[in-house]
């Protein structure tokens, strides 16, 4: 019968657990996964890509009336959010150093870590939010800005129209990145549980290294959402 | 070498935040925005491993994503940016 | 059962359609094969619901006044029509059909990449097709499958949210599909299967899935924008609030544009298939085919605002896209002027997948061309939102991509069912199915250009003799399309049984079993020759000689 002499597997490597049948070899696999993920990634680039051509055409038309909304959100927050993921990115690339070096300990220690920053994040934007809420900034029925000068030209007021199109761009933007990081916080605690099992050797943890670049992606798009949204027009 | 990384993106987001209250004019947009891609591009080449990558195919991937974001958003200013009308 | 056939299948071999029965191991399955036809069977469903809508279209315009429907109604009649075509037949119809089933075994592979994500891009369309299902049949739509703010966001009635996350849920079934072909592509040929040696077909599904996979996500965050927009009452694309709804049309037509060129690319690889096949020749210009499809993904992603001329963009812009898609026009002509010359000097057979191929090249031709005339600013501003601009998109969708599907089932249908369709019948049907189509869209060139404006339910009097053409050759069309439908499930149980290679033709998919095992090859393939190989499958066979296989 075929099935025996089907494809590839020469048999001088070990049939690995985690290899599929399709594949030839374990490399195969790893680099498949690995473009698979990059290519995922390019999709979410135009996905907030359609975000940022809306932000940057508004914010060109409204300058004025973008900087006093984006002065009303908090830099020092957002700057303290941005370290923040900067420090889980750290622990994201520590964690798939120590799944190739086998250094159980440290693997289990960056994913709990990184996972506790991530939610250091969101817990940041809640405040922010809740800062929004109360304000009434947040787009809607019970939204006003009214009275509001415009920097660099304080005999003028903002038009609250415009200001509740930059918050309602402020919202989605930072609303689908904090949703992109709770799915990452998912993803991480089943890296987590599996690592726990031991599930990851040096020859295996292709999880790891794709569930990083999803982290890191999800980092490189608040480096640009940071400045963009909240250092407008900041200075006195 | 994770860490010296690490330490240049802080330091580029300090460098943002402080740089955000001077007055630079339209120039505050584009450091903000420079260091901004230059800490992506730190993010992407160490911390994504683009740099050791063995094969150009990642290197195309990326290239040609932010070719065509940069496309929608040109284009678009195409139209924005020569109306004549308000 | 007759022993008078040409080979001997005396007792079925075990392959993907007999290997196991039952509604769960086709509901589980993760073979692409199997995928493909899950897909075979929804699509043709939303297909002949789609065309329903059509039918109810051109009975209302069989009359000058409004009188079949109300406007309301044939509002979303033409909305519905427009939607599930695009979304739920034309988009998926031949990645998700043919690609699926022949992708892998074209380069040698057992399967997908990603097999398990191929099946969860069937459920992500199953689910968005039942989603507007759902909405049609709750009150539907009535915007145009445009959908353009801000009446679609702050002043229609209809379920706009609901359809709007229907297409978002298929949108990721096309992502989907595209990465995993990409992958595929890149990773999984076989030995020897050089990039020069693919046959075009893949080269077509490897430049649409570059398109699905940058364009998709931009409609759908434009979907999520409008569905915020319209829920919350925001003001980012409402003039009265501060917003543009020129935004809005350049971000969907950022999708939308490359989306027309995700229908026709796999439809121009089938074509190229057949072509070499019966021509019983090598592709002309083999270079030329491959990089005018990726010329072709990338060109096409820089014209989107030519659907924009008369909105409202500066007139700068306009000329900038103008001249943009006349550059666009190009490769589709490479293309064209390379199956003229395969064809010259060919040895041509006229069965069925050939004579689609050959409605396919007429009727492209005079659908891009028409394109041009679109493209020049000083005739759109006349013909834009007239029969003119339908008449050439259904041109392309219809006389091309249409065409190159039925094509292409039919050219493969011996590989995918292990039956042969009656031979007969099929070139009667592709027969019906090109006049019909002239009879109902070459009258709509002339409507549009005398002005009968689109998405009109009534018109004046003197449009009536064209309009009732028209409809007439829709009847004939639909004929046309019922006729496939029958004989090919009449064929798979009476139909006689299907060699391995019926056609003699070239390509690694004709070296497995009609109908293949699940795993495809017996042995993985080692690829020594070059693509369409018909010099060497036509010689007379030298002793002792192997022929390249």
């Amino acid at each position: 019968m075929p099935d025996s002499t089907l494809v590839g597997l020469h048999h001088e490597e070990e049939h690995h657990p985690e290899l599929l049948h399709h594949f030839a070899d374990a490399q195969q696999q790893r680099d498949s996964a690995s473009l698979g993920m990059w290519i995922f990634l390019s999709t979410e680039v135009m996905f907030f890509g359609g975000l940022f051509c809306a932000y940057l055409i508004y914010r060109r038309w409204y300058f004025g009336d973008f900087g006093a909304a984006s002065k009303s959100i908090s830099a020092a927050l957002g700057a303290t959010n941005t370290a923040v993921l900067i420090c889980s990115s750290l622990t994201v690339v520590l964690a798939v150093w120590a799944a190739q070096t086998a250094r159980r300990r440290l693997l289990i220690g960056s994913l709990v870590i990184t996972m506790l920053l991530g939610l250091t994040f969101l817990g940041i934007k809640g405040i922010e939010y809740k800062e929004k809420f109360e304000e009434h900034h947040v787009p809607g029925a019970s939204f006003s800005f009214d009275h509001v000068p415009i920097p660099g030209h304080p005999d003028q007021y903002a038009n609250p129209r415009h200001a509740e199109i930059f918050f309602s761009l402020y919202f989605i933007m930072t609303g689908l990145h904090a949703l992109h990081m709770i799915i990452g916080l998912g993803i991480f605690a089943w890296l987590l549980i599996m690592a726990w099992k031991g599930r990851f050797t040096p020859a295996y943890h292709t999880p790891i290294e794709i569930g990083g670049l999803y982290w890191h992606f999800v980092d490189i798009v608040w480096i640009y959402l940071f400045p963009l949204l909240y250092l407008i027009d900041r200075h006195p | 070498m994770y860490f010296g990384i690490w330490a240049a993106l802080l330091l580029g987001t300090f460098v943002t935040y402080k740089a955000a209250f001077l007055e630079l004019g339209r120039f505050n947009a584009a450091v903000a925005l420079i260091i901004a891609t230059v800490k992506a591009l730190l993010v992407a080449l160490f911390f994504m491993h683009i740099k050791g990558a063995h094969e150009k195919l990642l290197k195309l991937v990326v290239l040609s994503t932010v070719f065509f974001l940069f496309i929608l958003l040109i284009l678009s200013m195409a139209d924005y940016g020569t109306r004549t009308w308000s | 059962m007759s022993m008078a056939t040409t080979t001997l299948q005396p007792v079925e071999r075990e392959n993907y359609l007999n290997k196991e029965y039952g509604a769960l191991s086709w509901l589980f399955t993760t073979d692409h094969k199997r995928i493909a036809l899950l897909y075979l069977m929804s699509i043709t469903l939303f297909f002949f619901i789609g065309g329903f809508f059509a039918l109810l279209i051109r009975l209302e315009l069989l009359t000058p006044a409004g009188d079949l429907v109300q406007a309301d109604t044939y509002n979303k009649l033409f909305t519905m029509h427009g939607m599930v075509m695009v979304f739920f037949f034309l988009i998926p119809s031949i990645p998700a059909v043919l690609g699926n089933f022949l992708v892998p075994m074209m380069i040698g592979a057992k399967d997908l990449a990603f097999p398990r994500v191929n099946l969860l891009s069937w459920y992500l369309y199953i689910i968005g097709g039942l989603m507007m299902l759902h909405c049609m049949l709750t009150g539907g739509v009535d915007t145009g499958w445009t959908f353009y703010t801000p009446f679609s966001t702050a002043f229609t009635n209809t379920k706009i949210v609901e359809a709007g996350l229907a297409i978002f849920v298929a949108g990721f079934s096309s992502i989907l599909t595209g990465l995993n072909f990409v992958v595929t592509i890149h990773r999984m040929r076989a030995p020897g299967m050089t990039w020069s040696r693919l046959p075009l077909f893949i080269w077509a599904h490897y430049a649409t899935s570059i398109i699905q996979i940058l364009g998709t996500p931009v409609i759908a965050i434009t979907i999520v924008l409008v569905a915020v927009e319209r829920t919350l009452h925001l003001g980012i694309f409402d003039p009265k609030l501060g917003g543009d709804p020129l935004l809005f049309q350049h971000l969907f037509w950022f999708y939308s544009h490359p989306a027309v060129y995700i229908m026709i690319l796999p439809s121009m690889g089938v074509v190229t298939e057949i072509i070499a096949c019966f021509a019983r020749k090598r592709i002309f210009g083999y270079s030329f085919v491959a990089f005018s499809s990726i010329a072709i993904a990338v060109f096409g992603f820089l014209v989107w605002a030519h659907h924009m001329f008369v909105a409202g963009i500066s007139i700068y812009a306009a000329l900038v896209f103008s001249l943009l898609s006349y550059a666009v026009a190009v490769p589709s002509a490479i293309k064209v002027f390379n199956w003229t010359a395969t064809l010259y000097k060919g040895s041509i057979h006229y069965d069925a997948p050939m004579l689609y191929a050959f409605g396919f090249i007429g009727l492209f031709t005079v659908g891009g061309l028409t394109g041009l005339f679109l493209a020049a600013l000083g005739i759109d501003v006349h013909v834009t939102d007239t029969y003119f601009v339908i008449a050439h998109f259904h041109y392309i969708m219809v006389g091309g991509a249409l065409m190159g599907y039925l094509g292409g089932l039919h050219f493969w249908w011996p590989k995918i069912s292990g039956r042969l369709y009656p031979e007969s019948w099929a070139r009667l049907a592709a027969l019906i199915v090109f006049l019909g189509f002239n009879l109902t869209f070459f009258p709509q060139f002339i409507l549009g250009y005398l002005g009968m404006p689109r998405r009109y339910f009534q018109y004046p009097q003197e449009f009536q003799v064209l309009n009732v053409l028209s409809t007439a050759g829709a009847t004939v069309l639909g004929v046309g399309y019922l006729l496939p439908m029958m004989y090919f499930l009449w064929s798979m149980r009476y139909g006689k049984p299907a060699p391995d290679n019926p056609w003699n033709a070239a390509g690694l998919e004709w070296k497995t079993t009609s109908p293949p095992t699940t795993f495809n090859f017996e042995e993985e393939p080692i690829v020594t020759w070059e693509a369409y190989n018909y010099d060497e499958l036509d010689a007379p066979r030298k002793e002792g000689v192997p022929i390249a296989r």
